[in-house]
Parts: C-alpha cells; structure tokens; sequence
C-alpha cells in the first residue's frame, strides 16, 4: 500500500483510546457455500462516526444488518455498550438505504413511528416527532404522505424517525444513495453537524470514498470474498475544519486517493 | 373514447347495446326476448312489489353475511399463509383445489349437511367467495417491501403490531383486489344457492317468473341483480385505486 503523505493513524494494531460503543468479535456469517462475513473484528468508539466502505458485495451492509440485529452471525459475538447482541433493541436505530416509510402515514406519523411501536401515547410522541421533524428541516410537512416529498425530504424522515427513539447508536445503511447529488452534499454537511451535536455513536455504510472521507473519524475498509476489515483510517485534522474547505483540505485529497489505491483492484 | 371529435362518456357503448336488445325485442324474435323498454317498465312495476323486496332483503342478507365471514377468515387466513411457511404448505394445495373446483356441485351437499335455509346459502356464498380473498391477501403480503418488515422489526415491533399496523396496510391493495373478486363470486354463490333451494329470495322469484313464462319480469330481476353487482364492484374498485399507493416501493 502507498505511504500517506500525511500522519493520520494507519496502525490497526495501535491501541484506541477512545470508549467503545460497539464492537464485533470474530464475526463471521454464511449464506449458504457463500462466506459474506469472515471472522471480522471491529470497534466502533462513542460519540463518533465510523464509516463501513467497500466495493458491493463486500458485506458492509451484511455487518450493519447483524449490529442491528436484524441478522444473526454464523460465528462471532457483536456488543453494544458490553452487552452481547440478541436482536434488536432500543439502543440502535436504523435509517435505510430506501426510507423504508409506510406510504399510508403521515409524516409525523412515520416519525413517531418506532415511538408508537414502544407504546408511549399519542400526545406525548407527537411532541417528540414535531421537535425532530423541526430539527431535520420538514417543519410545515407534518401532515404530508411520503408520496407527495421527494427522496431528500424522505430520508429526513426516516432520519428524524431514527432520532426520534433517542438510541445510543445510528445504523446507517447508504442513507444517501437514493438522493440526488446536491441533496446528498447537503445531507453531509447535516451530518456532520449531526455527529458534533448529538452524544451519538453512527455507524454509516456507503460505497462513496468521497463521502466515507468527508464525514468519518473512522473509516473501515472491507474487502470482499470473503469480507474482512483491510485497512482502518483515522482522518486527524479534518474535524477541525468547516464543512465547506474540507474538499480542498490536503489530506482529505490524500486519503481519498490512497483509499482508491486499495480498493481498484477489487473493481472490475 | 372520442368519436367525432366529442368526448364520451365512460360506458357509452351500453347505449348501443341496450338498442340492439330493443330492436331484436321489438322483432319478436323470440319470446325470450321483450324489447328493452318493457323490461324497464316492468322493472319499476317489479321493484315496488313486496315480493321483489322480501326476495331482495333475503338475498342482501345471505350475501352480506356471506362476504363477512369470508373476509373475516379470508383475510388473516391468507396473511398468515403469506407469512408462515409452514401453514402456507398446509394450506395452499387446499385453497388452489377450491378455487377452481365447480362449487356448484358442493352446494346439494351443503343442503344435506345445513339443511334447506339461510345457512346453507350463506355459507355458499362464503364458499364462493372465500378462496381468491385468501389468495390476494397471501400475494400482497408476501410482496411487501422488505425493507419496511426489517423496519418494523428494527424499531422492536410485537408480531400483532407487526401485523396491525404494517403488514395489513402493506397489502391492503392486493387485498381489496381479492375482496373486489371475492364479491363478485359471493353474488353467484347467493344466487346459486338460492336457486338450487328454489324456495327463497331472488332464486325464488327467477324460478316463478321462468315457470310462468313471464319474461319481462325475469329480465327486470336480472337487469337490476347486475347492476347490483357492477355497483358493488365499482365502488370496491374505486376504494382499491384509493389505497395503491400504500404498496409503493419506497
């Protein structure tokens, strides 16, 4: 692999500092004769954004899908906050990759959603729901259906949805892929904000290298069949810039270019 | 449909055959056959008398409660199927056989079984009725968006919730499509029935009005059970159009 020109942490072995929030141990998980998952050991620190980046078919969603709970692992252990993953739990909330609204519910039903799934009554949801719904930007669109938004405005229900249940931790399944291009810069710029102001840990699948850069402390780097981690990169100095010169940032443009040096071979 | 240039409205080509029944009537071609316009006198006459009104309150009865029950079982019948494996291999085989059997031939059966009466009509019609409702109800539910089951889950669903508020809705267009049918076939099983008792409702009245050789009549109760019928129809279409959007993709 190319040396960096600049210092970020590339040792995977060197110790993390930080409070882990999630972690999978030896992970595996089979389809059959497929191995999508091969004994896949990651940690995820608190309060920040780690992205799953890889070529399709690497299983980034496949790991997201087992932190989730939504899929069990052949072999392996995930933990949220130390306690092993049986299912899904309160503690994690899930944005997916096609907004996944009921198309007969009202925006701010959808948000209250996860919400109404718990049982907390209607009034005391729906002032949940208004103030994430505000927070997102759909202030007005209360009384909305999916069918009358557009796919940006959607994701943001969803995302209000998956804030809205106040977990610890965010799975996020390419949110932005289903958008147009000026709505996902947009949305990435949100983002970060996002991570700043909220005490969340996320956790963000994409297959944009431009993206994972932009908006990770974190980046994982899956290569596939069968999948394991290849490489972790830690952007150092980005944070501390505004969201608008991160692009012309130098080491934004390195690490972009060393991520697609690892990764073009894998794509044919 | 445009013809010279004037919009026109949606069945207009009933009018045309309504005139070709008059014209044929009017040849006396067959006694078979009055001409339409006298069937629509007699319709009025017939719709007054209180023999067409106990035979309609006796068919509206067995139908209604006929499609009830086979929507109250159709319904979470074919969701089940559609989520469960194990009964949807139980059953399917079943529900396929009695989709396409002749029924009618099951109906003498049925009247051995529950006797000459309401009952036996009901469940006919329920028998009629029941088995497309199963199998829309199985179709829309296993083409839900996967996405939003993982949703459902995800956010820590109870399987009734699940059940309540996504998958009912999820496949309610599909369903609706099935009940649509189901109604349609219900309003053949009520007559059917009716006429293989020959001694209640419209069956009843078809079998005097035939015997009698009263033509006008027997084509006034037919003219008014169709329209009944495609009324019914319409409206569940229109309800179905309503709610497409619930099955959308994203």
């Amino acid at each position: 692999m190319a040396m960096p020109q600049t210092n970020h942490a590339m040792d995977q072995s060197s110790p993390v500092t930080q409070d882990i929030a999630v972690s999978a141990h030896n992970v595996s998980k089979n389809y059959g004769p497929v191995e999508a998952l091969k004994d896949l050991t990651l940690e995820f620190p608190r309060g920040q954004l780690t992205s799953l980046l890889g070529p399709s078919g690497c299983g980034k969603t496949t790991l997201l899908k087992i932190i989730a709970g939504l899929l069990e692992p052949t072999a392996g252990e995930v933990q949220v906050d130390g306690k092993a993953v049986t299912g899904p739990g309160p503690d994690r909330a899930f944005v997916f990759q096609d907004f996944a609204l009921l198309p007969w519910a009202s925006v701010i039903r959808n948000v209250a959603f996860g919400l109404e799934l718990r049982g907390i009554a209607k009034t005391e949801r729906e002032d949940i729901a208004e103030k994430y719904i505000k927070d997102v930007g759909l202030s007005g669109f209360e009384k909305s259906f999916p069918h009358e938004l557009s796919g940006g405005m959607r994701q943001r229900v969803g995302l209000a949805r998956a804030l809205s249940v106040d977990a610890d931790v965010l799975l996020m399944d390419e949110p932005f892929s289903a958008v147009d291009e000026q709505t996902r810069r947009k949305f990435q710029e949100d983002l970060l904000a996002l991570v700043a102001n909220e005490n969340k840990t996320f956790i963000f699948v994409t297959h944009s290298i431009e993206e994972a850069v932009y908006v990770s402390d974190q980046i994982a780097i899956l290569l596939p069949r069968p999948s394991r981690v290849s490489d972790i990169i830690r952007p150092t100095g980005l944070r501390e810039k505004d969201s608008h010169s991160i692009r012309r940032d130098p080491e934004y443009l390195d690490i972009v270019d060393e991520i697609w040096d690892s990764l073009r071979t894998y794509v044919e | 449909m445009k013809l010279f240039g004037i919009r026109l409205p949606g069945m207009s080509s009933l009018i045309i055959w309504g005139l070709v029944w008059e014209i044929i009537g009017r040849m006396e071609v067959s006694f078979f056959v009055p001409p339409l316009s006298a069937v629509i006198t007699t319709l009025f006459e017939v719709i007054g008398s209180p023999a067409f009104q106990k035979a309609l309150y006796e068919t509206a009865y067995a139908f209604c409660a006929g499609v009830f029950f086979a929507i109250a079982i159709g319904i979470p019948t074919g969701i089940l199927m559609g989520k469960n494996r194990l009964i949807d291999e139980l059953l399917l085989p079943w529900v396929n056989i009695f989709l396409s059997a002749p029924l009618t031939a099951l109906v003498p059966v049925l009247l051995v079984l529950f006797g000459f009466g309401m009952k036996s009509i009901i469940i006919t019609a329920t028998l009629f009725a029941i088995w497309i409702i199963i199998l829309n109800a199985r179709a829309g539910v296993m083409q839900i968006n996967r996405s939003l089951l993982e949703m459902a889950q995800s956010f820590g669903a109870t399987p009734w919730a699940a059940f309540s508020k996504v998958y009912f809705w999820a496949a309610l267009p599909e369903i609706l499509g099935g009940v649509r049918i189901g109604v349609i076939r219900a309003v053949k099983g009520v007559i059917i029935g009716q006429l293989l008792i020959s001694i209640v409702g419209f069956g009843a009245l078809f079998e005097l009005y035939a015997n009698n050789f009263l033509m006008e009549h027997f084509w006034a109760v037919v003219v008014v059970l169709f329209a009944l019928a495609f009324s019914i129809s319409e409206l569940l279409a229109y309800l179905e159009r309503r709610v497409s959007y619930y099955a959308a993709k994203r």
